[in-house]
């Protein structure tokens, strides 16, 4: 492995950027491709797959066998409000494999009673983001209801290119947060990406139930990434 | 988990081997059928005095690759490794699970 190659795939993992090394199993040399770099033909589909799949594998492409080994940053999701969504919402992202982050500045709500060892930010969203910034990697679902506490994730999730972005509310709310976004700076086609009202239709009521529907769709934005976005969702 | 994990990441830790100024090969799983124990990409890191880190097989064949990564150190030439059940070596060296591996061995730099 050439050292630069080493370096540079080490500088993309730490900035959590998505990046396959790709290793030409017949001499040896190797390059790291980041996600969005244009690649031809057969070996630029393989890479494609692999990004989107996230599976490491061997790939065939004009006469000659590469390894893609594919680096995704672990996908995190950030829930705003420390609701009884985020609640039942926590403990499934975790066994599906999902880093959970909480934050909510009512610090009636942010308790670690109600959270366990859940990471849990009692404070504004904006000074936690600010830390801790929201990527291409991270899933942001807003749960409060309350524009003072969702505008400003919602719209850094947008700018950020979150692979998922949902928020809580009726669509009456969220025809008022699309009027608040829009003065905000944001685009028609970047406030499209937000996922409301939240959660693939399952006909959930209860909150767990609309958790098992964000989660499920934060599953779907992820697999999906990169493709284009399916349609029939609504809860 | 927000970033890969400084203190295990065999790629972490084979960028600081290098740095200190060690020989480095680095082992990559890149073909598993059956029951493999672990995944396609999977590293193994190894310095010329047979130190490692990381993991191709969770232990069935890291004393086998290990021998192998220093060669790989010497000569420079990469290699391609296969463990399983259908080699003759299986009883001394091979995955115990039944699945078999192909495992990549470069020198780094």
């Amino acid at each position: 492995m050439d050292p630069h190659v080493l370096k540079s795939l080490n500088a993309e993992r730490r900035a959590r950027r998505a990046a396959i090394l790709v290793t030409d199993l017949g001499d040896g040399r190797d390059r790291v491709v980041r996600e969005g770099d244009a690649v031809a033909g057969t070996l630029g589909e393989a890479l494609d797959k692999a990004f989107r799949t996230g599976k490491s594998q061997t790939a065939e492409a004009e006469g000659r066998s590469f390894f893609l080994n594919v680096h995704l940053p672990p996908p995190r999701i950030v829930a705003i409000g420390a609701v009884h969504i985020s609640q039942a919402l926590a403990p499934m992202a975790r066994i599906a494999g999902f880093d959970i982050e909480i934050v909510d500045p009512r610090t009636a709500f942010a308790t670690p009673e109600r959270f366990g060892d859940v990471p849990l930010y009692a404070e504004w969203p904006q000074d936690m983001l600010a830390r801790r910034p929201l990527d291409a990697f991270t899933a942001l679902a807003a749960l409060t209801h309350d524009p003072k506490i969702d505008d400003f994730p919602l719209a850094a999730a947008l700018r950020a290119g979150c692979f998922y972005v949902g928020a809580l509310g009726s669509r009456k709310t969220h025809g008022k947060r699309i009027e608040r976004l829009l003065a905000d700076g944001l685009t028609q086609a970047q406030i499209d990406r937000i996922e409301a009202p939240i959660g693939m239709d399952i006909s959930a009521s209860s909150p767990a139930e609309i958790a098992v529907a964000v989660l499920a769709q934060i599953i779907q934005a992820l697999r999906t990434r990169g493709l284009a976005r399916q349609d029939g969702v609504a809860a | 988990m927000s970033a890969p994990d400084e203190t295990r990441d065999p790629l972490t830790i084979a960028e600081e081997w290098m740095n200190g100024g060690r020989d480095v090969a680095i082992a990559t799983v890149v073909e598993t059928w059956g029951s493999a124990p672990r995944p396609a990409g999977s590293h193994l890191v190894i310095d010329a005095e047979g130190n490692f880190h990381g993991s191709v097989s969770g232990g069935c064949v890291e004393g086998a690759v290990v021998a192998e990564a220093i060669d790989v150190i010497d000569t420079g030439e990469p290699r391609m490794l296969e463990f399983g059940v259908a080699d003759e070596t299986a009883w001394q060296v091979g995955l115990s699970c039944g699945g078999r591996i192909k495992v990549y061995v470069e020198r780094l730099g």
